[in-house]
């Protein structure tokens, strides 16, 4: 009796933490939105979308790690992202051949996918280890340099196709398992980063030399930041690959990595919640421009074409660096995504 | 010696064609506070680089005395990394504070006990004991040590957001979070008026009673080296000119003619 109040108990109380509350948020979410395109209130392009900016999230948070908390100023991450999409791919459709339905399929992709990350830290640990001596436009140089070098030889291998690509993956990324895997990695990467290893990357932002001389191994750890980094674009190529069921390697080019930056830093550097907020905002604001500037097309006398998003885009990227440096968020971050322990006006009400 | 904490032995160190230090030799005994005095460019702070890791001598060597698994070792620490050195118990202050400016008064003490820290990336992830035990023992030193500096109310206050004195305190307190056995003070009077002097004389003398500790430091302060200095060295253009006493050095003329100029 006592033994199942005690039980109760603990349920109640994990949900009214913070990581309670952010389970309780997801499954709000999913209540949500799941039968609304169930019933075609929302229809699938809509739920497209959706997923989409959520695998963004993915995206842009990893990226955050490594240019925002440790300071490391990496643009090739696309280049990961594309060593886990094609990973997970040439796995499930061109190895396994698994069918896109059943429980084995769904666990072969989940093995996929983890194998793909795995590829892709395992991609960043070696382009870390020589690189990461470098420092500012040097590192961006260099980085930007083995993003295209990845793409470049992707390219060149027929087994994947090529240019041509990997047509007809299965579609496993459904909203559901898009959804579970973007809480999860954001929730695993805000764990690392409120942890003394997060603290040390931090630390190597702030002051790479104090950090040095307080015992912090920054080598070690700068690779760390980027092989953790690199582990999450692989995951979130991984299931872009099975949302939009082709892949090829312009999908991967620097421009995509400059969406995912420019993400980064409207969102606020340093800030989980930013790179949330702006990778959902900034996908949604670009299909809705989709919309709205075809409409604008029919009203003004010169023609206005969706290709402008390009340019309100940039125009938003110049905004954010001189009204607001800090992006959307700069440090700070919503409460749920803070552990109790690390709030200092958590611990006085408890 | 036996009891020598610190030995710099026959060191010298060239920037390309410029010799920075030349033949510098030290035997620092354990449980002292020593002085490096001499005018700008003298090639202190290129001392401290030295002894730290942050440079690699050209020539010579340096050892250090610390505990390993209970046994006292003169270790040869001279091609040792930085981050290594410290672990062996050598902390450091710097001439123009290095603190941590966009991280809490916590977290820049936290961070220096990091390579202490025995669980990894996976235990952070799934949070378990290990994680929790090691977290709160961590933080609770950390509070501990703010309170004696007096920067507890601070805790969670950015550090940008300090006075100058209280970033003083801080650094000092982060190089106390390392459990240094040897700690090194670059200029810590620095920019302080003779009344914070006074205090931090205090401060420093308190400091190595508490913590046990040998300390080596860097100063301009003529007032301050000689007030809390057991022995002083003086260096210029990289060579060590005068050694002894504070009476014995502020009376050489070598000393007064490096600091003043040649009498005409």
């Amino acid at each position: 009796m006592s033994g199942k109040n005690s039980i109760m108990q603990n349920i109640v109380r994990f949900l009214k933490s913070r990581n309670g509350k952010i389970l309780i948020g997801t499954f709000i979410f999913w209540l949500i939105l799941y039968p609304l395109n169930k019933f075609n209130v929302m229809n699938n392009y809509w739920m497209h979308v959706v997923n989409v900016s959520l695998i963004f999230v993915i995206l842009t948070v990893s990226l955050n790690l490594i240019n925002g908390f440790t300071g490391q100023f990496s643009i090739g991450h696309m280049g990961f992202a594309a060593v886990g999409a094609y990973t997970a791919a040439t796995l499930t459709t061109l190895v396994w051949k698994v069918p896109s339905h059943g429980i084995v399929a769904y666990t072969a992709f989940i093995g996929a996918l983890l194998l793909g990350g795995i590829a892709a830290a395992f991609i960043g640990f070696l382009i870390g280890l020589p690189t990461l001596r470098l420092r500012g436009d040097y590192l961006a140089i260099v980085t930007l340099a083995f993003g295209e070098i990845i793409r470049v030889i992707i390219n060149s291998i027929d087994f994947v196709g090529g240019p041509r690509g990997i047509p007809g993956i299965p579609r496993f990324s459904t909203f559901t398992v898009v959804v579970v895997v973007t809480v999860l990695s954001v929730i695993i990467m805000k764990n690392v980063i409120y942890s003394s290893i997060g603290r040390a990357l931090l630390s190597i932002r702030e002051d790479e030399v104090a950090s040095e001389l307080v015992g912090v191994d920054t080598t070690r750890y700068k690779v760390l930041g980027f092989t953790v980094g690199a582990f999450f674009a692989g995951i979130g190529g991984g299931l872009l690959a099975h949302l939009v069921q082709y892949i090829n390697p312009l999908q991967f080019g620097f421009m995509a990595t400059i969406y995912v930056l420019i993400m980064v830093y409207i969102g606020g550097v340093g800030s989980i919640s930013g790179s949330i907020v702006a990778a959902i905002g900034l996908t949604f604001l670009s299909e809705g421009l989709r919309f709205g500037l075809d409409k604008l097309n029919s009203v003004t006398p010169f023609p206005v074409g969706p290709e402008w998003r390009m340019v309100i885009y940039s125009v938003l990227l110049v905004a954010t660096m001189l009204y607001k440096t800090n992006g959307l968020m700069g440090d700070r971050e919503f409460e749920v995504l803070i552990p109790e322990e690390e709030d200092e006006n958590a611990k006085h009400s408890a | 010696m036996p009891n020598t904490a610190l030995k710099v032995d026959h060191v010298t160190h060239y920037f390309g064609g410029l010799r920075a230090v030349h033949n510098f030799h030290m035997e620092l005994p354990q449980g002292v506070i020593w002085g490096l005095i001499g005018p700008n460019g003298a090639g202190k702070t290129t001392i401290f680089n030295l002894i730290t890791g942050v440079y690699t001598p050209t020539e010579g060597k340096i050892y250090f005395r610390h505990n390993k698994h209970g046994n006292e070792v003169t270790e040869d620490i001279t091609r040792y990394k930085p981050h290594t050195i410290v672990s062996k118990g050598i902390a450091r202050t710097f001439q123009n504070l290095r603190v941590f400016n966009n991280l809490t008064v916590l977290d820049n003490i936290r961070i220096a006990g990091h390579f202490r820290i025995q669980y990894g990336l996976y235990d952070s992830v799934v949070r378990n004991r290990k994680f929790k035990e090691e977290e709160i023992k961590l933080r609770e030193e950390a509070m501990k040590l703010l309170e004696m500096f007096n920067l507890h109310s601070r805790a969670y206050t950015l550090a940008k957001g300090l006075p100058y004195g209280e970033l003083r305190r801080l650094e000092i307190a982060r190089a106390l979070a390392t459990h240094p056995l040897l700690l090194l003070l670059d200029e810590p009077a620095a920019g302080m008026n003779p009344k914070e002097t006074e205090e931090l004389m205090d401060m420093i003398r308190w400091i190595k009673k508490e913590f046990n500790l040998t300390i080596f430091l860097i100063e301009h302060h003529m007032k301050f080296v000689m007030g809390i200095c057991e022995r002083i060295k003086v260096m210029d253009f990289g060579e060590t000119i005068a050694e002894g006493t504070p009476e014995e050095v502020s009376n050489n003329p070598k000393v007064i003619e490096a600091y003043l100029g040649r009498k005409k």
